[in-house]
């Protein structure tokens, strides 16, 4: 099968000032297997201006060729100039599946790009697998904050279109010495017809990278308030990991929400996540389900987080949460 | 004076749905419809700009005949015109078909009033959480969108230029663009204000204005509704619980039998 009538799988590769977001890796594992199943190719779309460096990295995540785009105007994400660039290339190379971040950027960008090509988007996708007999790709995600699963497709329109949050699916592994095709791809834009443009930037103070975390302690309406919050966060610490929430302790103004866990906030997979006075409720569950290991502490022995627990403990979390500082405190030798 | 338009959509209240557990279908019964909270931010924001530009509100939505009721709530919220887009053509329409209904109609308000200065749309509904309709309505009006709008620094309308704050991952991207723009907004994008008595009264009779396939808009009808829609759900059902592992009893085993068999865990996957 040559390049020219191969199936290819697409994935949008995000980069901001030259970084590329690990999401756009992730993607590409997945896409790779999807390619397989087409009997197809992975590629991956670079959009920015001097990037071209950056391809050795797509290629090392598994991509078989990758399509550039540089210009001056593509210098930092402008919703106009990429929309225009990434439609552009895709209409000119039609692929057969196009996927995305559902980062604040790749999803900015997926609805204007679905519409420009008029083809159908599924976005916040959590299962990506191609129908064996009609080789349509089978989308799924939740939906009404996550009560119900539904599986989407889109049979008649090309391509089709996802976008998947960061740690949905794992990092594959990266092959320093991968190589593929790189494709030049020149895309009219003049700057004046943009009539948008960056005049500041204030950046965060302090990020929480909670999506990075190998351990996360996370707590729920059953912490109370922010010095329960605390104590989590000294738990936290002593275990090189970060605090996470669910949307309730984040309403109720316990903690920021860069610390939320679930469909509305972020989803974690972790070795250890340690719930602790969360009940378990749908919407949390879709953010930290995928981590390695589930212990959860609820004095609510019908509590639903202990139905996804590796291990469940059904107590008053002001008990045994001090109890375990202490202990691990003593095994780092630092009580 | 400002020529403003707010998309808004009704919703059930996520918070409360509930799944009848054998069919895995939606309890709607006693699920209250509220307006999509973001798109009361956006409504919000459009109020504040009317208080010091001057300007008119025009809300639109689409959905059923009972999403009249969101409209009316709209005008709590100092809307001055009310458009209901609501045919039994439009329905099962996903993001695609709903952005063509939307744009179809607004270019269609436009034509016969006249141009939008700004387009405010919520970053993104609770019940399908996509956040794609804004951008797309924008790629059809051929306008700048700019999402996850938290703050208007400036409006000139001479120049015809906005200056708006919009969260990124990373911070604040402070954004100069030219009118007209479609801003899509966050919940800190504006606080609604409370309406005086005499507007909740005269919403409780206002009636919005009703639109459907009834050749004043010019629709095309293989875009509308199930039709116009690329994508298709091809099956549903209720998530699956992972299989429960070890339970310990808190007063049963006592505080350090407990700690110990988190401890046992923390060690088996490396992480104390």
């Amino acid at each position: 099968m040559t390049a020219e009538t191969s199936k290819e799988v697409w994935v949008y590769i995000e980069q901001e000032e030259k970084a590329i977001h690990p999401v756009s890796f992730e993607l590409l594992g997945v896409a790779k297997r999807l390619a397989q199943d087409l009997e197809g190719i992975t590629a991956g779309v670079l959009l920015g201006h001097e990037v071209s460096d950056l391809t050795s990295e797509i290629f090392a995540y598994g991509a078989d060729k990758v399509y550039i785009v540089s210009h001056p105007a593509l210098v930092y994400y402008r919703h106009i100039t990429y929309a225009k660039a990434l439609s552009e290339v895709s209409k000119r190379y039609k692929p057969e599946i196009l996927l995305l971040p559902a980062t604040p950027l790749g999803r900015d960008l997926a609805g204007g790009v679905a519409t420009l090509l008029e083809t159908g988007l599924t976005a916040d996708v959590t299962e990506l697998s191609i129908d064996k007999a009609t080789k349509n790709l089978l989308m799924t995600r939740p939906a009404y904050g996550g009560n119900i699963i539904a599986t989407i497709i889109c049979p008649d329109h090309r391509p089709q279109m996802a976008s998947v949050r960061p740690r949905i699916f794992p990092m594959p592994e990266r092959k320093e010495e991968r190589t593929g095709e790189i494709i030049t791809v020149e895309v009219e834009i003049s700057e004046e017809e943009v009539g948008v443009e960056r005049i500041g930037f204030i950046p965060k103070e302090k990020t929480v990278k909670i999506e990075l975390a190998e351990v996360i302690v996370a707590g729920g309406k059953g912490i109370g308030g922010k010095e329960g919050f605390a104590k989590l966060s000294e738990l936290a610490k002593l275990l090189n990991g970060e605090v996470g929430a669910s949307r309730l302790a984040v309403e109720a103004g316990w903690i920021s929400y860069e610390h939320q866990v679930g469909q509305t906030g972020k989803t974690v997979r972790p070795k250890v996540y340690l719930a602790v006075g969360t009940s378990g409720a749908i919407q949390h569950r879709a953010g930290m389900q995928n981590s390695d290991c589930i212990i959860s502490i609820n004095i609510d022995p019908k509590a639903d987080i202990f139905k996804i627990s590796d291990l469940g403990i059904v107590g008053d979390w002001k008990k045994i949460i001090p109890a375990l500082i202490e202990r691990i405190k003593k095994e780092k030798g630092l009580g | 004076m400002l020529n403003l338009l707010v998309s808004i959509k009704q919703v059930p209240d996520t918070t409360n749905i509930r799944i009848n557990p054998e069919t895995g279908t939606l309890i709607r019964e006693g699920v209250p419809a509220i307006i999509n909270p973001y798109d009361i931010s956006a409504l919000a924001l459009a109020c504040n700009l009317k208080k010091t530009y001057g300007g008119k509100i025009t809300v639109i939505t689409m959905g059923p005949p009972q999403a009249r009721l969101a409209l009316k709530e709209a005008l709590e919220y100092f809307a001055d015109r009310i458009i209901l887009l609501t045919d039994r053509k439009f329905a099962g329409a996903d993001t695609l078909a709903t952005s063509y209904t939307l744009a179809e109609a607004i270019i269609f308000l436009e034509k016969t009033d006249r141009p939008f200065d700004l387009y405010f749309f919520g970053k993104q509904a609770i019940d399908g959480d996509t956040a794609q309709v804004g951008p797309g309505v924008a790629a059809r009006l051929n306008v700048q969108v700019i999402t996850y709008t938290i703050k208007v620094d400036e409006l000139d309308l001479e120049k015809r230029k906005i200056v708006v704050q919009r969260k990124t991952e990373k911070g604040i991207e402070i954004l100069s663009a030219k009118l007209p723009v479609l801003l899509t907004c966050e919940r800190e994008a504006g606080h609604p204000m409370f309406s005086p008595l005499s507007a909740i009264l005269q919403a409780q009779k206002a009636e919005p204005e009703v639109f459907g396939v009834d050749g004043r808009i010019p629709y095309e009808l293989n875009r509308l509704g199930l039709k116009g829609s690329p994508t298709r759900v091809h099956r549903v059902y209720t998530p699956e619980i992972k299989k429960q592992g070890k339970m310990v009893n808190l007063d049963e085993v006592g505080v350090e039998a407990a700690v110990e068999e988190i401890i046992k865990l923390l060690k088996a996957k490396g992480v104390l």
